[in-house]
């Protein structure tokens, strides 16, 4: 019981903020010295909301009516139970037991956390991150993260794409909750589908991932984490609206049915009904849209058996309309009366994953996930059509236990796959159908000291990719204390969805041209690639304050990529299997420092050397900086009251170096752009005031220094012509962003 | 009689443990600091058949999962007074105690209190 118990606090992490706590201390008698117990366990009985005493024996844990049996464990001692009726503080002083169980140990999170543990390169970005940028969906979480940087798309769509060791999002694998989400149909605009307030945590990992996972990621992945009906509030409310016209409503509810039981509904929407034209290119400067989301969790925990599981159903409907502003859909459709988009996508998400822990073997557990979703698109931009539906089935089975002892542990376990894609692309339908099965094998060394490696192994059999293995290894050692050096390679390989990934080229007059070489995809060979990487970091003391220093280098050396070329003629985007080196290089350096009690800063610098041999020749990768720098100041004050009332000022400023702009010389000279963008500043800040725990308002300006993009779009007053184009993007389209919202929360 | 009934509770004792693959057990181990502990628990896993190990620094005792048909917790008490640690059951020899590194001398009062400090 205790053992499930204690996995299950390790499985749901849990984030606790604005509302009643019980706090105290916890001690153990030494020698007649009340001394602090460090990661004693903290728990309501009956249920997994539980949290783990600091260095200083403190803890502080959610109260709420249903709950009065507050658990005190810690290994060795006696298990103590309190009846407790009203949140308050408490001293709790164990004493030595001589049945016993095992330790966790937490300490208290930072906003962003390296591991020093963990053989793979994994930053966590936790709820207090997510919120120094209020706004919105899972593309906007990373604005205060070096790891990922986030682009605009295009000037019609006003989509963010993101890129990670200078790769675009469809070389990343990204996943909600382990399954695959953001993939297939989905990757033009499924970064936009979650919204920021579901997420609890979200994981980056740089470089190869796990084999568990799949054989598709390629530059790394990036895990988002939901909030979980058990242990998030019992009601959630979020406003939010800006001056661009943007309004956004998040509501959720989460209910505890019984001892096993919760349930939430999480609901999303947002709206934007006013057409701005502030560059006065005739354009709208972001799209009208409207999004509703919804999605309802089950939550089944069972302490006394070992089982838990997750139920999920989400159905999203999202529309934009972007385009001329005297663009009106029912009358200029498809016309050259006005240029004009419309995209409606349609997606269902069912899901389940359930897990069993062995008793009195915490070591040993399995879980299967099981997903269904179907996305459906109806798009057009100008003239042109582009519609695509998505059926996937995803299935894993893994098996975890260890061989010998717990220095030795494993993953085993099974891997299915199942796509259908039916497009429409401008005048055509095409159909595809995917699937695979594989089996993958994952074991992990670690000597309880400064070394561990991870060493994965997955066979797949993919009735378009052929049977092919995917090789991982991690490496971690820890030369001295506080630091930390990681190795790992890899490889990944998928196919890919050319039109939906390359979606915003339909927003242009480049004609899309695919140079049929016999192969499986859209006559194009799958991708493959190795990704090699290394990285170090130290953690130090300077004047009393912490902060640490880490600098890591990646290298993707592609096999075969779709090469995406752009530049052999403005008219074209041209579509072809690379023939020679294709070759992206990252060099990250950080510096994260507690310059004082409450007030963070991090620092970073980036180095992209991104290159591919185009048919004109090895060229640069387009509109991506070669130098970036990114500082990120945060400093909230201390409590102003014993309501938790406090101030929180959170500000962002990112330097981005100039970008190759692809080649339009061979257009007419008014159509021409420089060959270089200059380089560009912005900062984006925010102003958090809470006022008690369960309510907080914030102020925040995105770009607030205002710089724009010159021409976003090309030829916007001939947008039936030859030469327009939106997609050359390289800075901000929109000027500086207020923006103002409120949380309200209730346990 | 009695003594039958304690050789019958004996005898059944040592069947039912000698079928746990995953007997568990808690030993009460001396060692004052992290280093200790990645030093007994290394032991345990040095020793075949231990599946897992943890020992608290602050309670000193270690909980082990570990194979009875492969060892046995007198096997273990003894491979952890190897590398210098004492159990309750078994005494590190002086020459083992004298291996371990300076901080972890928890035979010395003096040391436990700077360690307690």
């Amino acid at each position: 019981m205790k053992n499930n118990m204690l996995l299950l606090l390790l499985l749901l992490p849990m984030f606790s903020f604005s509302q009643d706590v019980v706090s105290g201390t916890v001690v153990e008698d030494v020698n007649g010295n009340k001394v602090p117990v460090y990661g004693a366990n903290v728990y309501w009985s009956g249920t997994s909301i539980g949290v783990v005493t600091n260095e200083e024996g403190r803890f502080s844990i959610p109260f709420s009516k249903e709950n009065s049996q507050l658990v005190i464990s810690y290994v060795g001692y006696a298990q103590q139970v309190l009846n407790i009726t009203e949140p308050q503080v408490i001293t709790i002083q164990l004493e030595v037991n001589s049945s016993l169980n095992e330790v966790v140990l937490t300490a208290e999170r930072k906003a962003t956390e390296v591991s020093l543990l963990d053989s793979r390169q994994i930053v966590t970005l936790n709820s207090k991150e997510l919120l120094k940028a209020a706004c919105c969906n899972l593309s906007e979480s990373f604005e205060t993260n070096a790891a990922i940087d986030v682009n605009f798309s295009d000037a019609v769509t006003g989509t963010k794409q993101i890129k990670m060791l200078g790769l675009t999002n469809p070389y990343i694998l990204i996943t909600q909750e382990n399954i695959p989400s953001v993939r297939g149909a989905s990757q033009a605009y499924g970064l936009t589908f979650t919204p920021g307030t579901w997420l609890e945590t979200i994981q980056i990992t740089k470089g190869a991932g796990s084999v568990v996972n799949g054989y598709e990621s390629i530059a790394g992945q990036i895990n988002a984490e939901l909030l979980k009906p058990l242990t998030d509030a019992a009601f959630f409310v979020n406003l939010y609206g800006s001056v661009d016209g943007r309004v956004e409503l998040n509501t959720h509810v989460n209910q505890k049915l019984n001892d096993r039981w919760s349930t939430g509904f999480y609901i999303h929407g947002n709206h934007r009904s006013w057409k701005k034209d502030n560059n006065d290119d005739g354009f709208i400067d972001a799209p009208l849209a409207s999004q509703v989301n919804i999605l309802n969790r089950w939550q089944y925990a069972n302490h006394e058996s070992g089982w838990v599981s997750f139920f999920d159903f989400r159905y999203l409907k999202d529309e934009k309309l972007a385009g001329e502003i005297g663009f009106k859909p029912e009358d200029d459709r498809l016309t050259t009366n006005a240029w004009g988009s419309e995209i409606a996508t349609k997606r269902i998400d069912v899901s389940n994953k359930t897990g069993y822990v062995f008793k009195d073997q915490k070591y040993k557990s399995f879980g299967l996930q099981t997903s269904y979703s179907n996305h459906d698109q109806k798009a057009y931009y100008g003239l042109r059509r582009y519609d695509i539906n998505h059926q996937s089935v995803y299935s894993n089975f893994i098996y975890n236990s260890i061989l010998s002892n717990t220095q030795n542990k494993f993953k085993a376990g099974l891997s299915f796959t199942y796509d259908q894609y039916d497009e429409y692309i401008i005048d055509s339908s095409v159909a595809r159908k995917e699937n695979s099965i594989g089996a993958f094998f994952e074991y992990t060394y670690d000597n309880g000291d400064n070394f561990s490696l991870v060493a994965g192994l997955r066979a797949d059999t993919h009735n378009i990719l052929g049977n092919f293995v995917t090789p991982r290894l991690h490496l971690r050692y820890n030369p001295w204390e506080g630091s930390v050096f990681r190795a790992s390679v890899g490889r990944g390989k998928r196919s890919a969805n050319i039109f939906t990934e390359n979606q915003r080229y339909f927003a242009s007059s480049r004609n899309f041209i695919v140079h049929n070489e016999g192969g499986e995809v859209y006559g194009l060979n799958p991708e493959e690639a190795w990704n090699y990487g290394a990285s170090f970091l130290q953690k130090f003391k300077v004047f009393g304050k912490r902060g640490d220093v880490s600098l890591d280098y990646y290298i993707t050396d592609f096999k075969n990529q779709i090469v995406v070329d752009v530049d052999q003629n403005p008219n074209e985007v041209q579509f072809y299997n690379l023939k020679g080196k294709s070759i992206a290089q990252s060099v990250q350096a950080d510096l994260n420092y507690n310059l004082a009690k409450h007030l963070d800063l991090r620092l970073s610098y980036k180095y992209y050397d991104v290159s591919t041999e185009y048919k004109k020749g090895n060229l640069t990768a387009p509109l991506l900086a070669k130098n970036r720098v990114l500082a990120n100041i945060a400093y909230q004050t201390h409590h102003l009251n014993e309501k938790g009332g406090r101030w929180k000022f959170d500000a962002t400023w990112n330097w981005v170096g100039k970008q190759r702009i692809p080649d339009t010389s061979v257009n007419p000279i008014e159509y021409q752009l420089s060959d270089y963008s200059n380089p560009f500043s912005k900062l984006n800040a925010q102003v958090t005031r809470v006022f008690t725990k369960q309510f907080e308002v914030y102020l925040g300006g995105e770009n607030v220094l205002n710089y724009k993009q010159d021409t976003p779009i090309l030829a916007a007053n001939d947008p039936f012509g030859s030469y327009f184009d939106s997609t050359m993007i390289y800075g901000p389209i929109q000027g500086a962003n207020i923006y103002a919202g409120l949380r309200l929360k209730i346990e | 009689m009695k003594k039958t009934i304690m050789l019958l509770v004996m005898l059944f004792t040592a069947v039912a443990f000698s079928q746990n693959k995953n007997a568990k057990a808690t030993i009460e181990v001396d060692g004052v600091c992290m280093m200790c502990k990645k030093r007994i628990e290394k032991a345990c896993f040095k020793t075949k058949g231990v599946k897992s190990a943890e020992w608290n620094v602050d309670t000193h005792q270690l909980v082990v999962v570990y194979d009875e048909r492969k060892t046995s917790l007198k096997i273990i008490n003894e491979n952890i007074a190897a590398v210098g640690h004492d159990t309750k059951t078994v005494k590190a020899s002086d020459e083992a105690y004298n291996s371990v590194h300076e901080c972890c001398k928890y035979r010395d009062e003096e040391l436990i209190k700077e360690h307690h400090k």
